[in-house]
């Protein structure tokens, strides 16, 4: 008997890595921004989408989105009360989404349809590739052409989602001022993966005893320069600047 | 919490690469894990002798080598490691450092096997040359 070492060098995650890039240039393509939502259950990663998909939806942008929970299709309900298409994912006790779970539900998504008409420049844009691949856009990209926003709210969790690429344009993680300031420095893999930020339920920071400065700087010691947004989605404080940065990256992104 | 689907990812990929060397036996699986992987070695650990249990990997040892956060600074033109996972500065200035070149791999680097000496030849290909 002989032993040898074979040398590998793969990633372990590289089949999820190779769909989630699939999915990036199906996104690009399409000209639709996809934000990923990552937090522990009960931040308030609901109460801020909900709130987001209504005004944007108001201020005249098409915006859908994807929620992934264990159980229960009650996120969903909860979302599409604002009118915009919404697709729960059911991952039956796995801890989060993976690029297998986004491209099985965005598969023929005729609700999207309900979106409205699509502009015929985004239709080009959209089949501008081979005919395999236009064939496809045809079937399931070509509704997503006609999104400006695809939302994906993850399963709550501050640890497993991080690993796993949805084939997002932003990672956005949500910090509720009822969590604790030093969160960020608990979970460092999540927080230093994100893109953006977001501090929910600024409403109630006062009775909660939550110290702003020291949630700004953890932030900022995991994720150097991260750009953070104030949030309640009960009040509507700090909406507009959120909903602004969304439109400046949709906007920038085209 | 996911260690459950990382080991059937890595016995998917090391069943794959196996299958290339006809009769050889698969004794060590060496990881190249990142501090920032979000990966628990003892979790891995259990979850990888579950997965591969009544399988032609049960027994194989899964290696484990850990890499430490490595930053950029521009201000200092050098890559350096940082401490743990708690602050991401520059060791020489102290400032913050945005610019991560190590510490989130999640990767095989490489399996040994074990194989007869004839089938390692043919594998080879060093067989006509005898």
């Amino acid at each position: 008997m002989t032993t040898r070492i074979v040398e590998l060098r793969r990633g372990i995650l590289k089949k999820n890595d190779e769909l989630a890039a699939g999915l990036r240039a199906r996104f690009h393509a399409a000209g639709v921004l996809v934000l990923n939502l990552v937090s522990s259950p009960g931040t308030g990663k609901t109460a801020l989408l909900e709130r987001t998909l209504r005004e944007l939806l108001a201020r005249g942008f098409r915006a859908a989105a994807l929620v992934g929970d264990l159980a229960t299709d009650n996120d969903a309900r909860r979302l599409a009360a604002s009118g915009a298409p919404v697709r729960q994912i059911n991952t039956h006790g796995i801890c989060h989404l993976d690029a297998e779970m986004i491209g099985k539900h965005l598969e023929g998504w005729d609700s999207l349809g309900a979106v409205g008409a699509m502009p015929s420049s985004r239709i080009a844009a959209a089949m501008n590739g081979s005919p395999a691949e236009s064939a496809a856009a045809v079937a399931t990209g070509a509704h997503l052409a006609a999104l400006d926003f695809l939302f994906i709210e993850n399963v709550g969790n501050l640890v497993c989602p991080s690993s796993y690429d949805l084939g997002e344009g932003i990672r956005v993680a949500l910090l509720s001022v009822t969590e604790g300031e030093d969160k960020p420095l608990k979970y460092p893999t999540l927080f230093n993966s994100a893109d953006a930020a977001v501090i929910t339920k600024i409403d109630i920071a006062g009775p909660c005893g939550f110290d702003r400065e020291l949630a700004l700087r953890n932030m900022n010691e995991i994720r150097p320069g991260i750009r953070i947004f104030e949030t309640s989605a009960k009040t509507g404080a700090g909406m507009e600047e959120w909903l602004e940065y969304l439109s400046s990256e949709c906007t920038g992104r085209r | 919490m996911h260690e459950l689907s990382i080991a059937a990812s890595i016995v998917e990929a090391v069943t794959e690469t196996a299958a290339a060397y006809a009769g050889a036996r698969v004794i060590a699986v060496r990881l190249r894990v990142g501090a920032l992987a979000a990966v628990v070695e003892d979790s891995l650990q259990f979850c990888w002798s579950v997965t591969t249990e009544g399988t032609p990997l049960a027994g194989a040892a899964l290696a484990v080598r850990k890499m430490p956060v490595v930053i950029h600074c521009a201000a200092c033109g050098v890559d350096a490691e940082v401490g743990g996972v708690q602050s991401f500065r520059c060791p020489l200035c102290g400032q913050p450092a945005a610019d991560l070149r190590q510490g989130r791999e999640l990767e095989i680097e490489s399996i040994e096997i074990e194989e007869p000496e004839g089938e390692a030849l043919v594998a080879s290909g060093e067989k006509d040359r005898r």
